[in-house]
């Protein structure tokens, strides 16, 4: 008994254990603060627990990415956008009937979904424990095998997305000034050469004044 | 540890984001961000599976879901940050103008 409290096993499910409930704890806190702020702050640390739990299923490289590019830009974002913007809140008066349904709803989905994982489904999932890699395995080498051969054309589509995903969120927060004086380059394509690009003008010749020269 | 442990877990994450969803009437934001856990709890699911299988297409699935996911935040913050100049606000329930 002793022997198997200390052994890696009963820690790896500790940890799960442990993750689960920070990542479900934080879920709930998510979806149930007032202040927006907060709601950001625990989403940061769903996501942190959530790269803890890919780390034990040796998803080492998505780990990494959820907290590179979750928490080091989305929420960032995300911390930005709650911040510039003057959001009053209000206090919410009582359970209203959407919250009843929507509590209905994911109860009744829950129900749904443990349903599915009942009798008929548990022996047909894979019943082993997880494949244990040996030393020296790289993850990001298995990811890349995979990403750089089978799937390189939806990879070049994703920065495709990204691409436009900058275009459009630039072009719906860009805001015009009303007394910026700009260039219209339509006008100036059309200007001819013959009738209004170059004007000649008829004056007397100036005469040389002696101030300031040398002669 | 099973894979079973992880599926419920998913599970009850995403109920969890979809009751999220229904309860917040006051601000657009909580909402995207029921939606990112969404994802995550899809996510985990990827994740576990390719785990337990041995197959990293799982993985490079997940890779893709984060890469369309980090997009539509920032394109989803773009539109809130024009409807708060507009209305200044952010309550759902105000959103009405298409009367659907």
């Amino acid at each position: 008994m002793l022997e198997y409290l200390v052994s890696a096993e009963f820690y790896q499910i500790m940890l799960f254990y442990v993750y689960s409930f920070i990542l479900l704890g934080a879920a709930m806190a998510v979806v149930t603060m007032r202040n927006s702020i907060y709601s950001a702050l625990f989403l940061i640390l769903s996501f942190f627990s959530a790269a803890a739990l890919w780390l034990l299923l040796e998803a080492e490289f998505l780990a990494l990415t959820l907290v590179l590019v979750y928490v080091g830009a989305v929420m960032v974002l995300f911390l930005f956008v709650i911040m510039m913007l003057d959001i009053k809140v209000k206090p919410n008066k009582g359970m209203s009937s959407y919250t009843k349904v929507g509590l209905f709803v994911a109860l009744l989905m829950l129900v749904e979904m443990m349903m599915l994982l009942g009798k008929k489904l548990i022996p047909a999932l894979p019943q082993d424990d997880l494949v244990k890699h040996i030393k020296g395995h790289s993850n990001v080498k298995e990811v890349a095998e995979s990403l750089y051969t089978q799937y390189v054309l939806p990879f070049e589509l994703a920065s495709v997305i990204l691409l436009v995903a900058i275009v459009a969120a630039i072009l719906l927060t860009l805001r015009k000034r009303k007394d910026y004086n700009h260039v219209k380059p339509e006008s100036q394509v059309h200007v001819k050469a013959t009738n209004n690009r170059m004007r000649v003008v008829k004056m007397e010749a100036e005469k040389g004044n002696d101030i300031g020269g040398d002669s | 540890m099973s894979l079973v442990h992880y599926l419920i877990l998913a599970g009850i994450l995403f109920v969890i984001s979809i009751a999220g969803i229904f309860i917040n009437r006051r601000n657009v934001l909580i909402l995207l961000m029921s939606i990112e856990l969404m994802l995550l709890a899809v996510n985990i699911n990827f994740i576990a599976f390719s785990s337990y299988l041995n197959d990293v297409q799982g993985q490079v699935f997940v890779f893709f879901i984060l890469t369309v996911a980090a997009a539509e935040a920032a394109i989803g913050l773009a539109i809130l940050v024009v409807i708060f100049r507009k209305r200044k606000s952010l309550e759902i329930d105000k959103l009405s103008e298409l009367k659907g």
